[in-house]
């Protein structure tokens, strides 16, 4: 073994100080430093440009809840329109909303699951299969008044139903029917293919590969889209307002064929007030509102964390 | 192994067109009990596209057309009167990748095929399920956690789990396409073995890539090539001494 010289030692350190200067000299041209400058800038715009609409969100939802939160107590809850802003309470608007969510659940969702079913797995490509998408694609993109004023002439006049819970419902899952036929499918196309190659070659029916390993595997996202599309069913007021759902109701919805009202409507009525005592009543209908729509998001959520969790990778 | 048993299963003259494209080609091959049947060829020779007529699974797939016969005990299974449903049940089927379903456990995996096809059976679920396993080799392994999920077993376990489940519909035919490409060495040589001690219930036909596979594994070779059949013989003579010349380009690896 040769013994590492003196000689040596000095050319390695004169070695690595040259490649020091060296790197100090390629080290930051200006156009780089620049190139950095720039970058940082946009990274800057970019995350301004996200958090100036949560600002103007925060204002406006937090003035909203302060005024709306003082309004709110039992009676406000379980009270009936009033005359007296003070007396007036939302129970028929909630009830009302309550009852549209679970027809409209109840239509939408069968509707639903079992149209994207037949487009997912049952239809061949053809004319009939790209014209059924199509229309659904557009009926997605029709503004919810149009929806109403079908509800209104289908189901409030041609089928003489009024304006009543059922209309309200049909018309509502009408509007929601296009984006649940559209998240089912996208549930649906989660499940591999093999595995319902795998059903068929044990000797499954169609039918019942869909029902024992399609429809479970699909299941959580079908009632997360399920959930996401009846919360914005139930914040819609336009189509609600032009079936002609009441804003002043005495009593509680009392079967499938009774007038309603709904909180969206109520919110609209009370903000048109002039008093600015209704307009704080349409405060807290409005955190009653958010409430409900936060929970069902909550849910939905959840229910995405807790698939991913149990089902793991496929 | 020469004794000429009666064949199970026949092809005519089997040809399958994806629109314009011939896949396989006037294919004519007996497939017998007792033995295994390996089909060997370069990718995209048609072998996978062939054994899939087998137990009809191309009637989902839009576009595809079979033509010719397909004797099973002499009846042509794309007859007018078959149910392709009762063909499946009689000829079961392993994939390539293992895809036992996510959302069962062992147990339910095993016992599938019962709750898609209603099938009566005298035996008791846990009967079957233990038979199944132990014909599959894996009961040892996964006794005492049939209730676990198939996704805590490993990919050689799956695989064997996909046979179990198979096994337990009782299918006189066993078609294993490309079976142990997505495993590793040790997982595919239990699962070799398991061919071997399956052989004798079960006319066994499989498809690979791997020559040596197709060596180890079956009595009787067929080589594929552009959708044709282009030899079949007992495995031992087809790789020492093939008869074609483009049997033996190929063993002796001069291309594919």
């Amino acid at each position: 073994m040769a013994a590492f010289s003196e000689q040596d030692f000095l050319s390695t350190a004169n070695e690595m100080k040259e490649v020091e200067s060296a790197r100090v000299i390629v080290g930051i041209t200006r156009e780089e430093k620049n190139a950095q400058l720039v970058e940082r800038i946009f990274r800057l715009l970019c995350l301004s440009a996200a958090f100036l609409p949560l600002l103007i969100l925060a204002f406006l939802v937090g003035n909203t809840v302060i005024s709306g939160l003082e309004r709110i107590d039992l009676d406000f809850l379980t009270g009936f329109p009033s005359r007296f802003a003070s007396k007036a309470g939302i129970l028929p608007a909630l009830i009302g909303t309550f009852y549209l969510m679970l027809l409209t659940t109840i239509i939408a969702l069968p509707l639903g699951v079992a149209s994207a079913i037949y487009l997912e797995e049952y239809a061949k490509d053809t004319w009939f299969k790209s014209l059924i998408e199509l229309n659904v694609t557009n009926l997605a993109g029709v503004p919810s008044i149009i929806f109403g004023l079908l509800g209104l002439e289908l189901f409030v006049r041609a089928l003489g139903l009024g304006p009543s819970l059922v209309a309200g419902a049909l018309t509502l899952s009408l509007l929601i029917l296009p984006v649940m036929i559209t998240a089912t499918r996208e549930a649906l196309k989660t499940v591999p293919k093999n595995l319902r190659e795998a059903g068929l070659a044990l000797g499954g029916t169609k039918l019942s590969v869909t029902l024992r390993v399609v429809l479970p595997l699909a299941m959580s996202q079908i009632i997360t889209g399920a959930i996401l599309s009846i919360a914005r069913a139930i914040g819609e007021s336009a189509p609600i307002i032009v079936i002609g759902a009441a804003t002043y109701l005495a009593f509680l919805p009392n079967g499938l064929l009774s007038e309603f009202s709904a909180l969206p409507l109520q919110i609209f009525q009370w903000v048109e007030r002039p008093q600015a005592d209704f307009v704080e009543n349409a405060s807290g209908a409005i955190v009653v509102l958010l409430a409900i729509l936060a929970i069902f998001n909550l849910s939905a959520a959840w229910l995405r964390h807790h698939k991913e969790k149990s089902r793991g990778s496929l | 192994m020469t004794q000429a048993t009666a064949s199970t299963m026949t092809t005519h003259n089997l040809s399958v067109r994806y629109g314009k494209h011939l896949a396989v080609d006037q294919v004519s091959l007996s497939i017998h009990s007792g033995q295994v049947t390996a089909i060997i060829g370069p990718s995209g020779c048609g072998k996978s596209t062939f054994i899939r007529c087998l137990n009809r699974m191309h009637d989902f797939i839009a576009g595809v057309e079979v033509d010719g016969q397909i004797l099973l005990d002499g009846v042509d299974i794309y007859g007018p009167s078959v149910d392709p449903v009762s063909i499946r049940r009689r000829v079961g089927m392993v994939f390539q990748k293992p895809n036992p379903f996510p959302h069962m456990s062992i147990m339910q995996n095993v016992l599938s095929g019962f709750a898609f096809t209603r099938k009566r059976t005298s035996k008791s679920k846990e009967e079957i399920a233990e038979i199944a396993l132990k014909n599959a080799a894996l009961f040892d392994e996964v006794k005492d956690r049939l209730n676990a999920p198939s996704g805590a077993l490993s990919g050689g376990q799956q695989q064997r789990l996909c046979i179990a489940r198979a096994l337990a519909m009782e299918p006189e035919v066993l078609l294993l396409d490309e079976p142990c490409s997505a495993l590793d060495p040790i997982s595919t040589a239990r699962i070799e073995d398991l061919i071997h001690t399956l052989r004798t219930n079960y006319a066994i036909v499989i498809v690979t890539h791997n020559m040596q596979q197709a060596a180890r594994v079956s009595q009787v070779t067929a080589y594929f090539l552009s959708g044709k059949l282009i030899e079949v013989d007992e495995t031992r003579k087809l790789f020492t001494n093939p008869a074609d010349q483009r049997t033996e380009d190929y063993i002796t690896g001069k291309f594919g």
